[in-house]
């Protein structure tokens, strides 16, 4: 539709056009701004953490588990050099005993949702699952952050809480 | 002819002072859209509807997605 209109607005004499292909679902998916009536309030991005720990494959299960419980987080995202996510340690993982590679102790490929996922969509699903959080990609598999559900309910327990 | 652009360039433009146009009907644009876009539907987009449009700035125009 977008090509359509910036020939026609060409045809129409306007010299300056340019042709954003890739749309609002591109801008959605890398969590910029939204207006409107369901703008940027409403999705998942403007209530993930952004400071979850992440450590790449290779790492040592040791040193990671170390860093995850400095940062008081207990669970940490696995990354490649790009900040691709290829895996998730959770709390069964990082209280392992032993001394492994992340690579081994990581469950690889957790299920993501976007930045401009809808937040109610988000806890529905947090509920149904029984998952503690979410990890928030962008459309190019890099990590925006991490919704928890007590950030999430809690958002939306104030928000009914509105007269 | 118009020139694709990323997001990244669709940024650079709008602080430049490019004029964000979204061409998807008017209900999909209440639901959501980029900051400071207007909209003009494809449908009626002529020379009355571009009236709104300054010549002299550059126009980005969007809709949901390359489908």
């Amino acid at each position: 539709m977008s090509p359509r209109a910036a020939s026609r607005l060409e045809g129409l004499g306007f010299e300056q056009v340019y042709d954003y292909v890739a749309g609002k679902a591109d801008w959605g998916s890398f969590g910029l701004p939204i207006e409107g009536r369901r703008d940027s309030r409403t999705r998942v991005g403007a209530y993930a953490r952004t400071d979850v720990p992440v450590c790449g494959p290779d790492d040592r299960l040791a040193n990671v588990r170390e860093l995850a419980r400095a940062a008081g987080w207990d669970t940490c995202f696995v990354t490649d050099a790009r900040g691709v996510v290829l895996g998730r340690l959770g709390r069964a993982a990082l209280a392992r005993d032993d001394d492994v590679s992340v690579e081994e102790a990581m469950t690889p490929g957790p299920s993501t949702v976007r930045p401009c996922f809808e937040l109610e969509k988000a806890i529905e699903r947090m509920h149904t699952q029984n998952l503690s959080n979410l990890p928030v990609t962008r459309s190019d598999g890099t990590l925006f952050g991490v919704l928890r559900r007590e950030d999430a309910e809690a958002r939306t327990a104030s928000q009914a809480a509105r007269p | 002819m118009p020139v694709p652009v990323d997001r990244d360039e669709v940024q650079r433009l709008v602080e430049e002072g490019a004029q964000l146009v979204e061409v998807l009907p008017e209900a999909e644009y209440e639901d959501e859209h980029l900051p400071g876009a207007v909209n003009i539907p494809l449908k009626t987009l002529d020379a009355t509807s571009a009236g709104r449009l300054e010549r002299g700035r550059p126009v980005v125009v969007y809709c949901y997605d390359s489908q």
